[in-house]
């Protein structure tokens, strides 16, 4: 017969908090003993999320240059200010002349990313170095991670979805108007209507590979087998999830090209190449 | 074809111990656990190592090798160049015993606190019946050998052991998954998982999926789901009402 040692003799009582008795840990010095370039990947998040977030910035603030008929930046949609230039949605109301329409949807693109698991993983990682790299040490003395406020809130990321998927709407209606000419003629198609194209399809891979998502249409449930068709959805969107990061990076780019590209053509730098 | 390797092995317990240099024979088709081995045999007999199966099964011969968590008998020596230093540490989360053994209990202290699986009653046959398509999501964290490499490298209670009170590690984290989501059990494990395990410490970043010997899914089919069900429970508002309104029969 094997005896084993009771419960709760381990090295470590449960339920015990900071402080106690020295961890009987083996003594290694070096904060961690990689020998691979693991810094690699967090040094290339930081410099691109980085240069994302100085361009969106500047044009948001700047206020100018989003619209070239019949394209919107979709950094201004949807534009629901009167100030808006071009005419592509209802505008509900008149805002001081200093904050941009951008500014007023921010909200919604900033929240879905700022609270997406993935991006979670990777401004942790990248910014906040918890952990840099795995089995690499942490600089923090104390964490106590999405436990308590204010991280807390990354629990509210399906609220910022819904907002997301109908964002996504407007932006595929947007791409849609791109089938006109600048007169409003429609049945007309430039590199433009593809760009746009591109992007509204790469926010939908993006926002339908949601973890939430995930969950909300089938993970929720236990039985599968008593709900055929969310559990065909439900795989449908696992298959989309586990390219959910690429999806995370491919849109964002995509969104700040849809945007540089709608800023040079505004600011006549090139002119759009017309297909028909 | 056999070329001598240097390794460097940490030996020592819990008064102290250092990294020492070997220099070591390794052939052809080897792995760190033969090479440790030859070195028991040869020039260090009184090595402390614990190992069971060679086959990546058993969970027992986890160790950090260059840094990174691993079992010692599925790290093939052709992942290193010949001129290399393979360093060998034991699992940093967990008290040490004696060089590359460490004490795992809180492990076990952990899993001997999650409630136990528990069955809606059997049908009029006196069996129990579930479909394949509603069991196939825990089944993949049966597939776990308990190595404990996930536990190890997760920065939550390898960073900081103040939090191994509060906080169960990932392994568990995805135990407590597979009974919420099994279709016979009838226990809500929900604010368990955010209350007693510390769900709420996971901060998603990935590395016990780096590191599982098994290729499971720690993060994206264990722990985010479980997330999401806490959210249901505790953050939603809508779910939150449907809930109490009948609406949202939990199935
Ligand atoms: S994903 Fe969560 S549980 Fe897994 S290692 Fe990271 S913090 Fe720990
Ligand atoms: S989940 Fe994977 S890494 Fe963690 S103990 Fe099980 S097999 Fe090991
Ligand atoms: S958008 Fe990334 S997880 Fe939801
Ligand atoms: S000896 Fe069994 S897993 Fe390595």
């Amino acid at each position: 017969m094997t005896t084993t040692a009771p419960r709760g003799t381990g090295a470590v009582t449960p339920g015990r908090g900071d402080g106690g008795p020295a961890p009987r840990r083996a003594a290694i010095r070096a904060r961690h003993l990689r020998t691979d370039r693991w810094w690699l990947q967090p040094l290339i998040t930081v410099v691109v999320l980085l240069s994302f977030v100085v361009y969106s910035s500047f044009r948001a603030f700047q206020n100018a240059y989003y619209f070239a008929e019949p394209y919107i930046s979709p950094f201004y949609s949807p534009c629901i200010t009167t100030g808006c230039e071009g005419d592509t949605f209802p505008e509900f109301f008149t805002g001081p002349s200093f904050i941009s329409p951008a500014i007023y949807i921010l909200v919604i693109p900033l929240g879905l990313r700022a609270t997406c698991y993935y991006y979670r993983k990777a401004y942790y990682r990248s910014f906040w170095l918890s952990p840099p790299a795995c089995a690499v040490g942490e600089p923090h003395k104390r964490y106590t991670g999405e436990s308590r406020p204010p991280l807390l809130i990354q629990n509210l990321h399906r609220y910022a979805l819904y907002g997301a998927l109908l964002f996504n709407v407007i932006l595929t209606y947007d791409a849609i108007l791109g089938f006109r000419d600048e007169t409003g003629e429609w049945g007309h198609m430039g590199v433009g209507t593809l760009v746009l194209l591109a992007n509204a399809a790469l926010l939908w891979l993006y926002s339908l590979s949601c973890h939430s998502c995930r969950h909300i249409v089938g993970g929720r449930l236990n039985h599968f087998s008593k709900h055929p068709l969310r559990y065909k959805a439900w795989t449908q969107v696992s298959k989309l999830n586990a390219s959910h990061a690429k999806f995370a990076w491919l849109s964002l780019f995509s969104v700040a090209i849809a945007d540089a590209y709608v800023f040079l053509l505004a600011t006549g730098t090139i002119t759009d190449f017309r297909f028909f | 074809m056999t070329y001598a390797a240097s390794f460097r092995v940490w030996r020592g317990d819990v008064t102290g111990g250092d990294l020492q240099d070997f220099t070591v024979d390794v052939n052809e088709g080897e792995v760190v656990l033969d090479v440790i081995h030859r070195l028991q045999a040869t020039q260090a007999g009184d090595l402390a190592v614990r190992w069971n199966c060679k086959a990546g099964k058993c969970g027992s011969c986890s160790a950090e090798i260059n840094g990174r968590p691993r079992l010692m008998c599925m790290t093939r020596m052709s992942t290193f160049g010949e001129g290399d230093t393979v360093t060998v540490t034991p699992l940093r989360t967990f008290p040490v015993i004696r060089d590359l053994v460490t004490d795992v209990s809180y492990n076990y202290d952990k899993a001997a606190q999650i409630p136990a699986f528990n069955p809606r009653p059997r049908e009029a046959d006196g069996s129990h019946r579930m479909q394949q398509v509603d069991v196939e999501r825990s089944q993949e964290f049966r597939k776990c050998i308990e190595c404990f490499l996930c536990q190890d490298t997760c920065h939550v209670i390898r960073d900081h052991e103040g939090n191994k009170g509060a906080f169960a590690g990932p392994r568990y984290l995805i135990r407590l998954a597979e009974l919420d989501m099994h279709p016979l059990d009838v226990t809500d494990r929900r604010d368990a998982a955010q209350d007693d395990f510390g769900l709420g410490y996971c901060n998603i970043t990935k590395c016990c999926s780096e590191v599982c010997p098994e290729g499971i899914h720690l993060t994206d089919n264990g722990i985010i789901p479980l997330k999401e069900r806490v959210v249901d429970r505790r953050f939603d508002p809508l779910t939150w009402l449907g809930s109490k309104i009948g609406r949202r029969p939990k199935d």
